[in-house]
């Protein structure tokens, strides 16, 4: 009976990294408070992911592996892990922060009623209970919260919790499980839209563009100093809204919220609600040619340039770097 | 088609964040408040709704006094009435509370065919109340909509997700949040302002719904607010463009050890 319960999503049997970190983090707290973890896992033919969960530090992994549970259904998928926190009565539940789990997460905690919190950044714990950390306000405030009663239940940032060291030495008890899947919504159809593209919200490198750029005739040069890096590329609202790049690319408010190791922001001026949505990230360059630009307030490293000589220039040393390095 | 929407009114993004005294919530006085933006698409979609279909757009709020505003704004926009969530027991409440009072003000609106919310309340970045209510209200839900099409006792709604465009199909009624993309929310008329004077808005407290303390006690406290921590300074990197790259590629190497 699992102290600690996360959920494991999956899409196309493919664990997602916030998964991974979620379990890693659970491992590190479960330490701590002297229990166990344990991970669900909902799909079909997906059981076999069981044991990335164990070295990660699951101790049980709860498996729901059914042909009927191909595509995730809110519902559905509500209703399998409310019955493993109905049994395992765990002191804390932890969903990564994924369009996933953001739909998953209150639906679940409505159902057990369980406090929950959101895009939580930090977990400690106090006196035998657990002590979160959330940014509010877009970031221009961190809030400390504590639950009351149990399960105390939080949904987690992507990319801010580290990943655990993995053990493949390391077993977990499977529990199977078995659900009722009848969902009043569905999905229909998926159609992918990033085939081969890093997905923002998992890359550990991101190098955005904005309207420095001048014009979407220009913005290859942000994408091939993406690919110089192993970068994921992002931009700014004014280029999505300007039609330059699909608005999947988004960080800030009103787009994806980004905690990479590493943020290159290109002609980007870093208004309050683009800092929103990246300024967790560890390090942040800033490429910008007004030396007064707000983006340079939250930068690490700063150049006051202009971003087409500095952008090919760049490309051309990171390629020859990374070369180096092999 | 009767379709209700939540509205909150949360801190204008710009707003210059202060701590109050008690460190765990901001001066409120130095704020501006709006309607929060992702609302502004879920007024928008029910009010298009009802332009081609027929029907009425009924807005519910909660929070103090001054949310009516937002409640106004979203008259002056189309919308039909609302109702006003107000009492100083709701002031403590978590989400759980804030979900189950609009659940039960919205239960008491049935039939219904359709809820709109946002899919996040800036300000507080929750994104919960439209998966709470719909368990509460024990309906489906279909979060981040980007399109919704209706057709007879259903709705096919897209949403888009890391790397996918999804389309879901629901029965209604569904809970729906509106995310960016969704719509233009249009700008109230001055005849839409004028008019939404005369619109009703039915303040209702806690009594009124039928809930008590005990059902609004909050599972989660905050107990701290601070600013955000200092980033450190910055290094400005100096020299004609080649030497600032190179020394760039040197920083994240050797001191940030990122690349
Ligand atoms: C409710 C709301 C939500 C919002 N949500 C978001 C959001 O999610 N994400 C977001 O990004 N924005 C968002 N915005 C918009 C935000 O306020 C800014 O308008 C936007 O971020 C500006 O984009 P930008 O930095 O590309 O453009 P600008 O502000 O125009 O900045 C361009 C920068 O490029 C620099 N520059 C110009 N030429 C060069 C050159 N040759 N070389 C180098 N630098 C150059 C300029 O000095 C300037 O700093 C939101 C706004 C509102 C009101
Ligand atoms: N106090 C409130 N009154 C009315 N609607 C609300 C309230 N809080 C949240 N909502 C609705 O729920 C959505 C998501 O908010 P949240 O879960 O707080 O991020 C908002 O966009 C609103 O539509």
């Amino acid at each position: 009976m699992a102290g600690i319960v996360t959920f494991a999503e999956q899409r196309d049997g493919k664990l997602r990294r916030a998964s991974l970190e979620a379990v890693s983090e659970a491992r590190r707290l479960a330490d701590a408070l002297g229990t166990t973890v344990g991970a669900v896992l909902i799909g079909s033919g997906v059981e076999g992911l069981a044991d990335e969960l164990a070295a990660h530090g699951a101790d049980e992994v709860y498996v729901f592996d059914d042909a009927a549970l191909s595509r995730y259904a809110t519902e559905v998928w509500a209703r399998a892990m409310a019955q493993v926190v109905g049994d395992a009565k765990p002191k804390a539940v932890l969903v990564p922060f994924t369009a996933m789990g953001k739909d998953l997460a209150p639906r679940l905690a409505a159902k057990v009623g369980a406090g929950l919190l959101s895009d939580v950044v930090g977990l400690a714990v106090k006196d035998g209970r657990l002590e979160a950390r959330r940014p509010m306000y877009a970031g221009k405030a961190y809030a400390t919260v504590r639950w009351e009663g149990d399960p105390q239940m939080a949904t987690l940032r992507a990319n801010v919790f580290a990943l655990g060291a993995r053990d493949a030495a390391r077993k977990a008890e499977v529990v199977k499980g078995t659900v009722d899947t009848a969902a009043r919504a569905r999905a229909t159809a998926i159609h992918a839209t990033a085939e081969g593209k890093l997905e923002l919200t998992e890359a550990q490198v991101i190098v955005s563009g904005g309207r420095g750029l001048k014009g979407p005739e220009h913005f290859h040069l942000v994408e091939e100093l993406g690919g110089a890096f192993g970068a994921a590329v992002g931009a700014s609202r004014a280029v999505v809204d300007a039609g330059w790049v699909d608005h999947q690319m988004q960080v800030g408010q009103t787009g994806k919220t980004v905690s990479p190791t590493l943020y290159v922001a290109c002609g980007i001026s870093g208004a309050i609600q683009h800092l929103a949505g990246m300024s967790t990230s560890k390090y942040i360059v800033a490429i910008n040619k007004d030396a007064d630009a707000p983006i340079f307030k939250v930068a690490n490293y700063g150049i006051v340039g202009d971003v087409f000589e500095i952008l090919p220039k760049l490309t051309a040393q990171a390629k020859a770097y990374f070369a180096a390095k092999g | 088609m009767k379709i209700i929407v939540c509205v909150k009114q949360v801190p204008d993004t710009e707003a210059r964040i202060r701590i109050a005294p008690e460190g765990n919530a901001i001066v409120e006085s130095d704020v501006n408040w709006i309607v929060s933006p992702y609302d502004e698409f879920a007024v928008e979609e029910a009010l298009r709704i009802r332009e081609a279909k027929g029907g009425e757009v009924v807005l519910v709020g909660l929070g103090p006094e001054r949310g009516q505003a937002a409640l106004r704004s979203g008259l002056a926009m189309g919308a039909d009435s609302a109702v006003h969530l107000k009492d100083p027991l709701f002031d403590a409440a978590d989400t759980a509370g804030i979900a189950r009072a609009l659940a039960t003000a919205i239960r008491a609106l049935a039939p219904f065919d359709l809820v709109f919310t946002g899919q996040q309340g800036v300000g507080g970045d929750n994104s919960q109340i439209p998966g709470l209510l719909a368990e509460m209200l024990d309906l489906p839900q279909v979060t981040m909509a980007v399109k919704v099409e209706l057709e007879e006792g259903k709705a096919l709604v897209n949403r888009e997700v890391e790397g996918a465009h999804e389309v879901w199909e629901t029965s209604l009624p569904a809970v729906v949040s509106a995310q960016k993309g969704l719509n233009e929310p249009r700008y109230a008329s001055l005849k839409g302002i004028m008019a939404a004077k005369k619109k009703p808005i039915d303040v209702k407290d806690a009594a009124a719904l039928g809930l008590q303390a005990a059902d609004l006690a909050p599972r989660t406290k905050v107990v701290a607010l601070e600013l955000p921590p200092p980033r450190p300074p910055i290094r400005m990197i100096e020299g004609d463009a080649d030497t600032q790259v190179k020394e760039l590629l040197r920083l994240l190497h050797e001191e940030a050890k990122v690349i």
